[in-house]
């Protein structure tokens, strides 16, 4: 049966990866589900941003609470965690030359997320489950709202045992040797990660459902709340996981290079594994009775070595991108390498920007936003989404977009169509993600609330007026918003072009290509050194000074702010 | 030679000595998050801007009629805008406020540098006190009862808006929420 | 169980650990169910009743 077995898997002529051929449908749906839902969730999240815009004011109240719940639950959760499952299936089995184990189970995942999703849009679209994304007890939406959202989870959670399996596969049928990829123990990372965030959300959204199904009495609102968290904010370090692990492959796939060291990267991943997801303590941190040793324990992740591990990441990446250049002749100067890196390949900036923008936006603010006392000033108001879309739109969407210009050619076996928007893209959006999120923390800091219809407070007798220069942000602050959704549909006319117009790549075209390996090139060279003063990345050096500059006076500046207000104690 | 998604070229890569850049790196890194863990710690002590964690369990019931009491003990005057109840209880003594759907009651009246023993609760759904423009921001709930001791350092007229989505309708809701704290000299 | 190369057996005990998928699924399920989880409901149970 020698043909059967040999089309199972075809030889890539773009990456040269061997792929199975039933992996690669999976990824493929995945992915294209994830984007279909991205212009869902864009869409609805348009229609937050023109009402958020103080004369704009395009949804009636009730409309926009409605609105705002559908584009958390479809932007924040469903996008992301379909395109993760894309990219789980492509780490476990087209970076391994592997099968994916239970192609089946793979095919419930994918449908029970489908149909659970459905089901949680349908509920959210009938009106009466504007609960946001949150659903705090005892605000109570309909039975179909949860039991969706339980469908969905379940399907995730399918999704990663189909992973872990599939790297079992790989160790058994030795599609490699050592230890796994540095890109694929990432996915591993994402992978544990996840699955503690989906039993927390069982844990809480079950009896949630029998509750709205009048089976339970009651539910406490403050037990809720934690352990609502502990699903809610761990969904968003998979998220982090995930794009800091494309960010390694991108850095490999771009410029030939390797890990600086596979111990420092693999050690941050493991501080992830034991810490980061203590930082669901950041929602309650303004609560009542919990005590401040479980909540500086928590919020600061044990010692802060979840942060130490991002800053790990943040410096180790570019730092890879760095040396290799140098390596391949580009060792002059601080900067040469990273002004001479490929600016017009989307994934390149793609990758390069998210980067950024998540350690400058979404990483400073978030460090400083979870100190337990800082909190206080800034808990629930418009700081939040401020902070979050730098996270989960300037990093995690960004790199997403990234490392799916490269997943057309090599998944989907189409050229990029459309390469002149595609080359902007990257910089329309964060451009845009970076203008909205920065507006939106200073509106936060100066009280704009979060989750409000209308902030003029119209026609209530003890209306109270925010600054001017709050609702002066607000409004170009949605601007960047809506700038950000044209990136985001610029982003869908690219894939959408590409996957259905492209032209094809086939199956035994010419190999594309291949990205030199930094270190066989330095070889030739006969040279034993790059960089100076004994830095072998001394430009990336430089770079990380100046977050952690920025990281250390931003977070002063919040204590001399909170100085100023009430005491309390 | 090597990628991050091939299998490390080393096969003991652990013992691989870390380069230079990273090793500073970390050191600076790992030197800031104590400092920072630290400082979070000391500000319970040097600083005047923490929470206590005061709480216990309550219900709406005995929770309401505290509030109840308050009114009928220290009710000043009818509030120029609104009409409700305005309440000024003597300094150090517990002040009672209570978020429903849609407002905090009743209008609270301090004196600036006194301190009183702030309770919040909730009578139905869980809202957000947030003291604006201070933008000071808690968490209030249903049959929970959170005490913090506060200390006004200016005068003039304070809001409290909801910090956390209560639900609405297009009349009212989450976005009308409002009270007020009056601080007199 | 023999390992394809007998220099395995040297292998620094943090590659092991880092290898092990199994152990990195333990942990990232105990850690944060026993510091964040158990302990943080156990705060909310002890919130004493009100006066």
């Amino acid at each position: 049966m020698a043909t059967t077995t040999m089309s199972e898997f075809r030889v890539d002529p773009v990456s040269g990866l061997k792929i199975n051929r039933t992996a690669n449908t999976l990824v493929k749906v995945n992915a294209f589900a994830a984007i279909v839902f991205l212009l869902v969730g864009g869409l609805f999240g348009i229609g937050v941003a023109l009402t958020r815009m103080p004369g704009v004011q395009l949804l009636k109240p009730e409309l926009f609470y409605m609105f705002l719940t559908a584009h958390g639950i479809v932007a924040l959760m469903v996008w992301i965690i379909f395109f993760e499952m894309a990219v789980l299936y492509f780490l476990g089995a087209h970076l391994l030359g592997n099968r994916l184990a239970t192609p089946r189970l793979a095919w419930t995942q994918f449908w029970l997320m489908i149909i659970g999703a459905a089901i949680t849009a349908v509920a959210i679209l009938q009106g009466n489950s504007s609960v946001m994304m949150t659903s705090y007890v005892p605000l109570q939406a309909a039975p179909h709202f949860y039991l969706g959202l339980i469908l969905f989870a379940v399907g995730a959670l399918i999704g990663c045992f189909v992973f872990l399996g599939t790297l079992v596969v790989a160790k058994e049928e030795k599609t490699y040797t050592g230890s796994l990829p540095l890109v694929v123990f990432g996915g591993v990372t994402a992978t544990v990660i996840a699955i503690f965030t989906i039993a927390s959300g069982a844990l809480i959204l079950i009896p949630t459902f029998l509750w709205s199904l009048g089976l339970i009495s009651q539910i406490d609102p403050m037990m809720y709340r934690v352990i609502w968290w502990a699903f809610g904010h761990s969904s968003q370090q998979i998220n982090v996981v995930t794009h800091i692990s494309i960010w390694y492959l991108i850095a490999s796939l771009v410029f030939g290079a390797k890990p600086m060291s596979e111990k420092v990267s693999r050690g941050a991943f493991l501080l992830y594994i034991l810490f980061l997801q203590l930082g669901s303590v950041h929602h309650l941190l303004a609560d009542p009775g919990l005590s401040s040793a479980w909540k500086i324990f928590n919020t600061s992740y044990m010692l802060y070595l979840a942060v130490l591990a991002s800053m790990i990441h943040g410096l180790t990446v570019p730092g890879s991108i760095e040396v290799a250049q140098r390596k391949k002749g580009l060792d002059t100067g601080l900067f040469t390498w990273l002004r001479k890196a490929p600016w017009g390949n989307p994934v390149f900036s793609g990758m390069f920007m998210s980067l950024i923008g998540f350690g400058f936006i979404g990483g400073i603010t978030g460090v400083v936003m979870s100190v337990e006392q800082i909190n206080m000033i800034i808990h629930n108001t418009m700081y939040l989404p401020g902070h979050f879309h730098g996270t989960v739109v300037s990093g995690t969407t960004m790199a997403f977009m990234a490392v799916t210009y490269y997943l057309i050619p090599v998944v989907f076996q189409r050229k990029i169509a459309l390469g002149a928007i595609a080359k902007l893209q990257p910089y329309v959006f964060s451009i845009g993600g970076a203008i909205f999120a920065i507006s939106l923390m200073g509106a936060g800091t100066l009280g704009v609330q979060r989750r409000h219809a209308d902030i003029s407070f119209a026609g209530q007798p003890l209306a109270y007026e925010y600054p001017e220069i709050a609702k002066g942000l607000m409004s170009f602050g949605e601007i960047g918003g809506i700038v950000m959704a044209l990136g985001a549909t610029m982003f869908i006319i690219v894939v959408l072009a590409s996957i259905f117009t492209g032209e094809r790549i086939a199956e035994d075209a010419k190999p594309w290509p291949k990205v030199e390996d930094a270190d066989v090139v330095f070889e030739k060279t006969g040279k034993k050194h790059v960089g100076t003063g004994g830095f072998e990345a001394p430009g990336t050096f430089v770079l990380a000074m100046v977050l952690f500059v920025t990281l250390v006076l931003y977070y002063f500046i919040n204590f001399k702010y909170l100085s100023s207000v009430w005491s309390m104690s | 030679m090597g990628t991050s998604y091939t299998p490390p070229t080393n096969p003991d890569w652990w013992r691989e000595p870390i380069e230079r850049t990273e090793l500073l790196w970390i050191v600076i890194s790992f030197a800031w998050c104590l400092f920072m863990f630290g400082w979070m710690i000391a500000w319970h002590w040097i600083g005047n801007q923490n929470m206590n964690n005061e709480a216990y369990k309550t219900t709406v019931e005995v929770y309401t009629k505290k509030v109840d009491d308050q009114l009928a003990k220290y009710t000043v005057r009818k509030d120029e805008a609104s009409g409700d109840d305005v309440v000024a209880p003597p300094p150090g003594s517990d002040v009672y406020l209570l978020g429903m759907q849609w407002q905090w009651r009743p209008i609270l009246e301090l004196k600036k540098g006194q301190t009183y023993r702030l309770h919040l609760s909730s009578k139905d759904v869980v809202h957000g006190f947030s003291l604006q423009p201070e933008n000071i921001n808690f968490q209030a709930y249903p049959g929970y009862e959170q005490v913090i001791n506060i200390t006004p350092n200016k005068s003039g007229t304070f809001s409290i808006a909801c910090g956390e989505y209560c639900g609405g309708v297009d009349a009212m809701g989450h976005h009308t929420m409002l009270g007020r704290i009056y601080v007199k000299e | 169980m023999s390992e394809p190369t007998t220099s395995s057996e040297k292998r620094h005990v943090m590659q092991l650990v880092l290898d092990d998928n199994m152990l990195m699924l333990f942990l990232a399920i105990t850690v944060p169910t026993v510091f964040y989880t158990l302990w943080g409901i156990m705060e909310v149970i002890t919130i004493p009743m009100a006066k």
